[in-house]
């Protein structure tokens, strides 16, 4: 009868007096029926009224007991103890703002950055059985990792029993043909089984058939919800029909689902066939990354050892040249594969957020305590007036809840805002970075530590409130206080001085180690320097030398552009991901024997290293002459020369590079940073591309200018396209731009991590300001005396300074144990400077200590300029 | 009367107030009374209880109220079981029948 209940509730509370009349009806005529018994057993009218209120005791009693039957009574005490609380907030507007706003944005950064962290470490990826989706991988001898081979593919999907499929695929950059303009799109080049390992099929149209997916099978095509809507009007008669796509006809047999979410290269729109010819070298050049769906009761570790061995038995038995003999092979969760690399630097970042979050408590703590102080009074009435301890502390959480939820409201705002600003400043490659924003379970953390938090304060003050004696309190006013609290006030100071201290430290080390990267010589001159990648698409470049000689006319066109005093192409360009790694085979010298290396191979266009502004070290550069028809040669870069040539002279020497060569040295250059500022993988060999036997569908453009790099691309561009207006030119950056994109991810932690220790440092001077505020005031005449007695003013401000940098003092000693332990978890970003680096410890203890003084001073000349003859009235 | 009165054993109001409304419906004095008089004064019903028992049976589903109106223009409540009510008066007897059939004999064992 829930509904009786709920009911009669909603009829007490909607018409309180029709109820309280219905109880007062009830008990009076139970009243006047006792009344007539006991007139009926013969007492006077008036005799029996009183036998009959004998019977019944105290009938406000009667009444209350019975009307406080029902849910509704508890709401309407909850109510009337919120509408309270809300009139006693509103009576101190100053330290409700304080509160809320301190509340509002811990809350709001805190909520902020779970929303962040939460799709990419925490939920699971966006597929039905995503437990089970695990990435195969290959690390060499030298703890690197490699990309997969459709050899070593080919043979896992032959032999593991661990999956139910394997996938394998590779970036894809198809340019659409369309009717209005070309547009080059990024996609993915799968095996047939890509979405059955991902464990989602198209929403219209087929699915990839293993018979797609073999060599010469038929051009077929899947769409994305998102370019048939935005190519394709979201016409559902595309299936069966073709697009053009780098010159061929793809037929269209699906498109996948609105809420599909490719984590493995978010960019991704539309998928081919991965249409592998193994009988070719290529099948063992490492490029491809490897899925795979786990079969149910296997586990990931079971699969890793099953893959390992299956992967050393083919190199036993089939010895590719493309391999490192010492290569491993593994399993991993792709969840975990994907976040590996961001995983430190999200969990410090929610890390410090945490800190922050806790310093915004201490200091509201810290406020209540204050206030509770002033209010001793007030409650010491109440208790006098027969309020219960119970009632007391009820009113007290209640209040405090009242301040979280409007805390957690506004802060709800921040964390909006936040966001967006997060999304915003994210590092590109940030994994999911799509999927973040507030949903239900962000609402859901944010309001259960809103929660938490009104608790958490509420208890504070409840127990002051418990600890007092009211009979005290009530002589004493509220004027003279009790020195317990302080302490308490003082602890919570040496807190938050603490945390602040770790969190400044965090950031210091972390802006130091961004200072040491910039720093890094990166083996060229970045400055001035335009870069662009010029693809060629269409079958008119099947033949190498027309692609060749594409580029190469290209290249004296934009050397024509005024403005433009070097250009050169590579067919890798440093710092822009690229990552085209071969293996050097040095032939046996007289004093060494044959050896491997892992290199970076440049094929350039003579002029190349010039233009860069890499120096030449020994020997010549390369030039026209190195053409089809020379001698074939090859730079190395100076670490190379150093770990193979210890002793001996290069120059001479000959290696192979994969499958081509051999290659004479002509010359040593300096070393280059290829993946990133931070990474030292020195080791690289630079060829003319006019003598690499396989022609590159895509180049990169340098080009010097004295000038304003990035002002010169639309010349460099419609220069290009002079040559041939079809194809794309793309991925447009100053080398200034890539620079700042390497170090992305580190400037992104730094900026959350400087916003933190910023708001945390403000935060612990309003902290010291308040404490020592209120300190000087309740000892105002305590300063009088003082005065009066004798004590100078610079006596009395060297008192109550003493007093603040004593507290900030012991904040910094336990701060600094923290900082030793709390930047482990940053240890992962540190770049050339060490945790216990002196200059950033050093130069925190310094901008902390001059805050906390500035934070002192204001209360100390307050206290200073105290009158002692007017106090001394006061009292 | 023998022996002194005592209050309702706890947990057995309702039972005697649903087993009082089920031969008529009653005000509350009423049920008291009838309760006292059956009893034979052993159960004194304490009034705040027992009108804060009538307004839970009346929630729960088992009672039914009306007001009329009594001889001197006052409102009287008068209270009716429910049919689940009386379901719910059978349940509890058989209940309480086993118990209390079950104490007997444990006293008795005893003795």
């Amino acid at each position: 009868m829930v509904w009786r209940q709920l009911v009669r509730g909603l009829r007490a509370l909607t018409d309180r007096s029709g109820a309280d009349r219905d109880v007062a009806d009830e008990v009076q005529d139970y009243l006047e029926h006792a009344a007539a018994a006991h007139r009926a057993q013969g007492l006077a009218p008036d005799e029996a009224l009183r036998a009959a209120r004998m019977e019944l005791g105290n009938i406000t009693g009667v009444r209350e007991q019975v009307g406080s039957y029902g849910w509704e009574n508890v709401l309407t005490t909850v109510m009337a103890d919120v509408r309270y609380a809300a009139r006693r907030l509103r009576l101190a507007p100053g330290f409700t703002a304080v509160t809320v706003l301190t509340l509002a944005l811990g809350l709001g950064a805190t909520t902020a950055i779970f929303s962040a962290v939460n799709p990419i470490l925490f939920a699971s990826l966006p597929y039905p059985d995503a437990g089970r989706i695990a990435a195969i991988l290959e690390s060499r001898s030298d703890g690197g990792r490699n990309g997969g081979t459709f050899g070593m593919y080919h043979e896992f999907a032959e032999r593991a029993h661990s999956f139910v499929a394997l996938a394998a695929l590779k970036e894809w950059q198809p340019t659409l043909i369309g009717v209005d303009q070309a547009e080059r799109l990024d996609g993915q080049r799968v095996s047939a089984s890509f979405f059955r390992v991902l464990g989602v099929s198209p929403s219209f149209g087929r699915d990839f058939q293993p018979s797609d997916d073999r060599l010469n099978g038929p051009d077929v095509a899947i769409l994305s919800d998102r370019l048939w809507r935005r190519r394709f009007a979201a016409d559902r008669a595309i299936l069966g029909q073709q697009i053009t796509l780098d010159g061929d006809r793809y037929t269209v047999i699906g498109v996948m689902p609105r809420d599909f979410e490719n984590v493995l290269t978010p960019s991704a729109e539309l998928w081919a066939p991965l249409q592998y010819d193994l009988s070719d070298g290529r099948a063992w050049g490492h490029h491809l990354r490897t899925i795979g769906h786990l079969r149910s009761g296997v586990t990931v570790a079971q699969a890793s050892q099953e893959i390992q061995s299956i992967g050393r038995a083919v190199l036993q038995e089939q010895r590719p040249q493309t391999y490192d003999p010492n290569a491993q092979f593994l399993v991993a969760s792709l969840h975990r594969e994907l976040t590996r690399a961001v995983q430190p630097a999200l969990l410090a970042i929610l890390g410090a957020v945490m800190l922050v979050l806790v310093i915004a408590c201490v200091n509201v703590a810290n406020l209540l305590l204050a206030r509770g102080v002033q209010r001793r009074a007030e409650f010491a009435l109440r208790a006098a007036l027969g309020a219960g301890q119970g009632r007391l502390v009820r009113q007290l959480l209640t209040e405090s809840l009242l301040l979280a939820a409007v805390g957690g409201v506004v802060g709800m705002a921040v964390a909006g805002l936040g966001v967006r600003a997060l999304v915003a400043l994210s590092p590109p490659g940030l994994p999911r970075a799509d999927a973040i924003h507030v949903d239900a379970v962000v609402f859901a953390f944010a309001l259960g530590i809103t929660t938490l938090i009104g608790l958490a304060l509420g208890v504070i003050p409840a127990l002051q409130a418990a600890n007092s004696d009211p009979h005290q309190d009530l002589q004493h006013g509220s004027r003279r206080a009790v020195g317990g609290h302080r302490r308490t006030r003082g602890a919570l100071v040496v807190a938050e001085v603490g945390l602040a201290l770790v969190l400044l430290v965090s950031s210091g080390l972390l802006l130091r180690s961004l200072n040491r990267l910039f720093a890094v010589d990166i083996g060229f001159d970045a400055s001035h320097l335009l870069t662009m990648q010029v693809q060629t698409s269409s079958h008119r470049f099947d033949d190498d030398s027309a692609a060749l000689r594409f580029f190469s006319q290209a290249l004296q066109a934009v050397r024509q552009v005024p403005g433009v005093t070097a250009a050169a192409l590579t067919s890798q360009l440093p710092l822009s991901r690229d990552d085209d790694e071969y293996g050097a085979a040095f032939e046996a010298g007289p004093t060494q024997p044959a050896g491997d290396y892992d290199v970076f191979r440049y094929g350039v266009s003579p002029g190349y290293l010039e233009t860069m502004g890499i120096p030449l070290r020994r020997g010549r550069l390369l030039d026209e002459r190195d053409g089809p028809a020379a001698p074939l040669v090859v730079l190395i870069s100076e670490s190379l020369a150093r770990s193979r040539f210890p002793a001996a002279d290069p120059i001479g020497q000959r290696l192979r590079l994969g499958p081509t060569g051999p290659y004479t040295i002509v010359g040593v250059v300096g070393d280059v940073r290829q993946m990133s500022l931070a990474l030292s993988q020195p080791d690289a060999v630079y060829t003319t591309q006019s003598q690499w036997p396989f022609a590159e569908r895509a180049m990169s453009l340098v080009i010097r200018t004295p000038g304003d790099a990035a002002a010169l691309a639309p010349a460099v561009r419609r220069a290009v396209w002079s040559v041939d207006k079809d194809q794309a030119v793309v991925r447009i950056a100053t080398m200034g731009n890539l620079l700042a994109a390497s170090a992305a991810e580190r400037r992104f932690a730094l900026t959350l991590f400087t916003v933190f220790a910023l708001v945390a440092l403000v935060l612990a001077a309003a902290g010291i300001y308040g404490v020592l505020a209120g300190s000087v005031a309740e000892r105002t005449r305590e300063i009088g005396v003082r005065a009066a007695l004798g004590a100078s003013r610079r006596d009395i401000l060297a008192l109550v300074m003493r007093q603040g940098m004593t507290l900030t003092g012991l904040g910094m000693v336990a701060g600094l144990a923290g900082a030793v332990a709390a930047t482990q978890g940053i240890v992962a970003m540190l770049f050339g400077v060490t945790r216990p680096d002196p200059v950033t410890y050093l130069g925190v203890i310094a901008l902390l200590g001059t805050v906390a003084a500035f934070a002192c001073s204001v209360p100390a000349w307050r206290a200073a300029q105290v009158d002692p003859a007017s106090t001394l009235r006061a009292e | 009367m023998d022996g002194p009165s005592t209050d309702v054993i706890q947990g057995t109001l309702d039972l005697l107030i649903l087993k009082t409304l089920s031969l008529e419906p009653m005000h509350g004095y009423g049920i008291a009374r009838r309760i006292e008089q059956i009893s034979r004064g052993v159960f004194k019903v304490n009034p705040g209880s027992l009108l804060t028992a009538l307004q839970r049976l009346e929630r729960a589903g088992w009672l039914d109220t009306e007001w009329r109106q009594t001889a001197n223009a006052r409102r009287a409540r008068y209270y009716a079981l429910t049919r689940t009510g009386r379901r719910q008066l059978e349940s509890e007897t058989a209940d309480w029948t086993r118990r209390v059939t079950a104490v007997a004999r444990l006293l008795k064992a005893e003795g």
